[in-house]
């Protein structure tokens, strides 16, 4: 059954860098059936991967695994698009009884190569081939061999497991066959007299969700920091291939991809810390500690001279805004890091979290929580909709911040909601991120639109024009 | 509010249409009627092309063919002659004479042509004549309709005086002044609506009969192929009530109201939810009947496309260049979902500018509406087709409404208000605003990057 062994997973879910894994295993939870959101392992590993622009992404199953989830939009990229044509071997029931479902792979992979020229071919295998027994990783070598291109195989159906596990499987194939394959390229020119040293970070688990990357690496080209690869917003198949010659690793709102950054410090000795671009504090901490990280006293004099100006600045822009957001209650309601990240952004702008889901949280997200909030904060181990909306009755929450998902249950409550999911259009990372942040926040909470859908018909309570009435 | 006059010598493409022209569209929305202009052929000409191009129809409009002679001498015995030769040619029910700044220049009577065309003429004293005075040096195309729907009630229903009240003698009967901003697809749509209640509409003038675009087994008309029946105008001061749509018609309303005692109910427009209601309440007043469950759930619909769309639609800052009632209506449409009026542009003052939803609103032209607009970082455009350059130039989207729309097909069927109509805008707008995100973060491209793509650029 597949060609991921039981044990493999119980590995990717034993995750040493997890402290939950020493207590109870809240993120990596058994699904129960009847009762379970969430994405598989399947799109767990196509969300963690596909931003990266330049490789064609096949999915190797029936429809349904690409067919729902393909042209996703959120992440942009600054050059090749690749990654936003749809790719799948599309299983028919003849492959499928026929066991044709390998050849098919092998001459959809030539096809990819010989229309689009990609750098690199991904296979993402899904539930169907991967219990039919498709050897999809043994194609992905011949083709390899054969077209002379990488072609790596991402062993993800979605039976193995959660989203999260997806993630865990997406960094670990980058690991097993991207990572370490080339070294970084020379510095340019115009980077070798500038007066100070250039030193290579990686982020991991950032999306560039709407381009809100932009917003933040400016401020590294300025102090001088290449990026090697973001994984995987807005990246290349070569720059994954030399994520092991960075100084440093930043996790950015993925606890997910954890495994990456504890697999290069063990292979590599690269140091990675945990940090959000959301908010001013974080952003300040996350360009501090790569600074500590790094270790080189000009460049955290340079970072502290930058933070100053920077913080400066978007203080400034953001006064008008603060008065109109301050005091206001928040309910967030989202996964992971996201519960704690976002909280800081909140603060920043002195509006108040009166819950946050955590459901996908860890153990450490929660610690982190708990040092940010206190123990005031209802913390919501998930639970249905219905359930999320006596929380905001219970807490009178002003405004629900979660994923596009629940959206839907907030407008339908008749509440205002900020979309901080990946789908979303507007980016928020980053000092500048900020400015959009409180920009979409005030659009929902002052608009004019609640009264008026709150307002009850009028001719329920009573018949009375309340029109002028002129008799001549 | 602040109302910023014209003060430039030059208008710079002009969004004012004349008031000759907007009279002729109103008196095209009576049934066998034909418009004949009093002034040039070129005026009529001019008037035919802005309606074929907009409605995509053969337009009955005729001219009285003043020529260098009759405008220096007199031109009213060229009414007297129009006016018999379409008589005499056409049959029509009606023939509406509006003046153009020629004749009025040349300081035309057009009352008292019409009296001598009936002195001399009795034989076609069933055919209506309606005079109006329509400058193009006054007003715009707004109030020349609604200077025409003034003069149908002077000529066609009986004086003060004579008032027979026979008023609720047609207990199901609804007068419905529908002013110039409604196209014909929101006729259509409002007079389900009220028929909905039981009620019969009697709309004036009723663009839904005779400019909806429709094939008829009749191959040519000279004049109007549907519309209000003139009959049904005389029946207007038995009718319960009068429901009248838009500022612009509420001097008309006035004297209709003061001829026949039907009391009058009076919306600025009915493209905002709280229009809607109150419609609602006084329909269902009217009719004695409660509002249907179909336009309750219809009104649910809008509440939930309301919650979708505000996302978009908030704090989307909106130019906007039209007549007075238009622009009020989607003024207060926007601002209701949270959107900021930041240019607003009419071609002349009207009732209806004091209740636009805006800091101010500049009496001008387009040329004025795409300065204000790049001044105050405009998103969006809404205007008539003239706009496209406009909107091209400021780099915006643009949503076509009003007179004319020659660049798009179905804009006099597009329907604008009631619930469902309102619903439908909103969806448009809040797509155009998805589909031009100004707020997108442009891309960075950072010179240490190992893309393969900027390494090309480089070398």
């Amino acid at each position: 059954m597949g060609t991921l062994k039981a044990k493999d997973i119980a590995a990717l879910l034993d995750e040493p860098a997890c402290s939950h894994n020493k207590k109870s295993k809240s993120g990596c939870a058994k699904p129960k059936p009847g009762a379970t959101a969430g994405g598989c392992a399947f799109d767990g590993a196509q969300i963690a991967l596909l931003p990266i622009a330049d490789v064609a992404h096949i999915v190797h199953g029936s429809i349904a695994c690409a067919g729902s989830s393909w042209d996703n939009r959120g992440t942009r990229s600054s050059g090749s698009n690749l990654f936003r044509i749809g790719m799948t071997t599309d299983l028919t029931e003849q492959d499928v009884v026929m066991g044709r479902g390998e050849k098919r792979l092998f001459h959809s992979i030539k096809q990819a190569i010989e229309t689009y020229q990609p750098p690199a071919v991904f296979v993402y295998n899904t539930c169907v081939p991967a219990l039919v027994g498709d050897d999809f990783e043994a194609v992905c070598r011949s083709a390899q061999e054969r077209w002379n291109i990488p072609v790596v195989p991402v062993d993800a159906a979605g039976f193995y497991g959660s989203k999260n596990l997806g993630n865990r499987i997406a960094g670990e194939s980058m690991l097993k066959h991207v990572v370490g394959t080339r070294e970084p390229d020379p510095l340019p020119e115009s980077a070798k007299d500038l007066g100070f040293k250039i030193h290579d970070i990686n982020l991991a688990g950032e999306y560039n969700i709407a381009g809100e990357f932009w917003h933040v690496l400016p401020l590294f080209d300025e102090l001088g920091i290449r990026v090697l690869c973001t994984l995987s917003g807005d990246a290349r198949f070569r720059e994954v291939q030399t994520m092991h010659r960075a100084e440093v690793n930043m996790m950015v709102c993925s606890k997910a991809m954890v495994n990456v950054a504890r697999n290069l410090q063990e292979r590599y000795d690269i140091p990675w810390f945990e940090g959000s671009f959301y908010g001013i504090t974080d952003t300040s901490k996350a360009l501090r500690d790569i600074a500590r990280l790094i270790d080189d006293p000009d460049l955290i004099e340079r970072t502290e001279k930058l933070i100053k100006r920077e913080e400066a600045k978007i203080n400034k822009l953001l006064e008008p805004w603060r008065e109109r957001l301050t005091g206001k209650r928040v309910l967030l309601y989202t996964g992971g890091v996201k519960s704690w990240s976002v909280i800081s952004a909140m603060h920043d702008l002195g509006m108040q979290v009166v819950a946050t889901g955590t459901k996908k949280s860890t153990e450490e997200d929660k610690e982190r929580i708990r040092d940010l909030m206190g123990d005031k904060t209802k913390m919501i181990e998930g639970g249905s909709a219905k359930e999320l909306l006596n929380i905001v009755k219970e807490y009178k929450a002003d405004i629900l911040i979660a994923g596009g998902r629940s959206m839907y249950t907030a407008l339908k409550a008749k509440l205002p909601f900020l979309d901080i999911n990946q789908e979303r259009d507007f980016g928020y990372a980053g000092y500048d991120g900020m400015l959009e942040l409180v920009r979409q926040l005030a659009l929902t909470l002052e608009s004019p639109v609640w009264k008026a859908v709150r307002k009850p018909k009028p001719w329920a309570t009573s018949i009375n024009a309340e029109v002028v009435k002129v008799t001549g | 509010m602040e109302i910023i006059k014209r003060k430039k010598a030059l208008s710079v493409s002009p969004l004012k249409s004349s008031q000759t022209v907007g009279a002729s569209l109103a008196f095209l929305g009576i049934n066998r009627a034909i418009p004949m202009m009093h002034g040039s052929q070129g005026c009529t000409a001019f008037g035919i092309v802005f309606f074929v191009r907009h409605f995509r129809e053969p337009i009955p409009l005729q001219t009285s063919a003043m020529d260098q002679v009759s405008s220096v001498m007199g031109a009213d015995d060229n009414i007297v002659e129009g006016l018999k030769t379409i008589c005499e040619k056409s049959n029509p029910a009606l023939i509406g004479v509006p003046t153009t700044g020629l004749a009025e220049t040349q300081g035309a009577d057009i009352s008292g042509a019409v009296k001598t065309f009936r002195d001399k003429y009795p034989e076609f004293k069933h055919i209506h004549v309606v005079p109006v005075n329509t400058p193009d040096f006054s007003g715009c195309f707004e109030s020349g309709y609604a200077l025409a729907v003034q003069s149908i009630f002077k000529y066609m229903l009986p004086a003060e005086k004579e008032i027979n009240n026979k008023v609720g003698s047609r207990k199901k009967q609804v007068n419905v002044l529908v002013g110039s901003f409604l196209t014909p697809g929101d006729v259509e749509v409002l007079k389900d609506i009220i028929e909905s209640f039981g009620l019969r509409p009697v709309v004036l003038p009723d663009l839904s009969e005779s400019l909806d675009g429709h094939l008829t087994e009749q191959e040519f008309s000279p004049v109007t192929i549907g519309g209000t029946p003139s009959s049904e105008i005389e029946t207007m001061g038995e009718a319960i009530a009068t429901l009248v749509i838009g500022p612009s018609l509420y001097k008309s309303a006035d004297l209709l109201t003061k001829r026949t005692g039907v009391p009058d109910y009076r919306f600025d427009h009915l493209m905002e939810l709280d229009m809607v209601d109150s419609l609602m309440v006084t329909l269902s007043e009217l009719s004695g009947q409660s509002v249907p469950e179909k336009l309750e759930r219809q009104r649910a619909q809008l509440q939930d496309a309301m919650l979708d769309t505000h996302f978009m639609l908030g704090q989307a800052r909106i130019a906007i260049a039209q007549d007075p009632d238009l622009v009020m209506a989607y003024s207060q449409l926007l601002t209701s979902m949270g959107a900021e009026i930041v240019a607003a542009v009419v071609p002349s003052n009207g009732v209806a500018v004091k209740k636009i939803a805006a800091n101010s609103v500049k009496v001008g032209d387009l040329e004025d509406l795409e300065l204000i607009a790049k001044e105050n970082k405009a998103e969006l455009v809404i205007g008539n087709s003239h706009a496209v350059e406009s909107a091209k130039r400021l780099g915006l989207p643009l949503l076509r409404a009003g007179f004319p729309q020659y660049d798009l097909i179905g804009g006099y069927q597009r329907v604008w208000i009631g619930y469902q109509g309102i619903k439908q805008a909103l969806f448009d707008m809040a797509n155009i605003m998805m589909e031009n995100n100004s707020h997108e973060i442009e891309p960075y491209y950072s010179t240490l990057a190992q893309k393969p793509e900027y390494l090309q650029e480089v070398g």
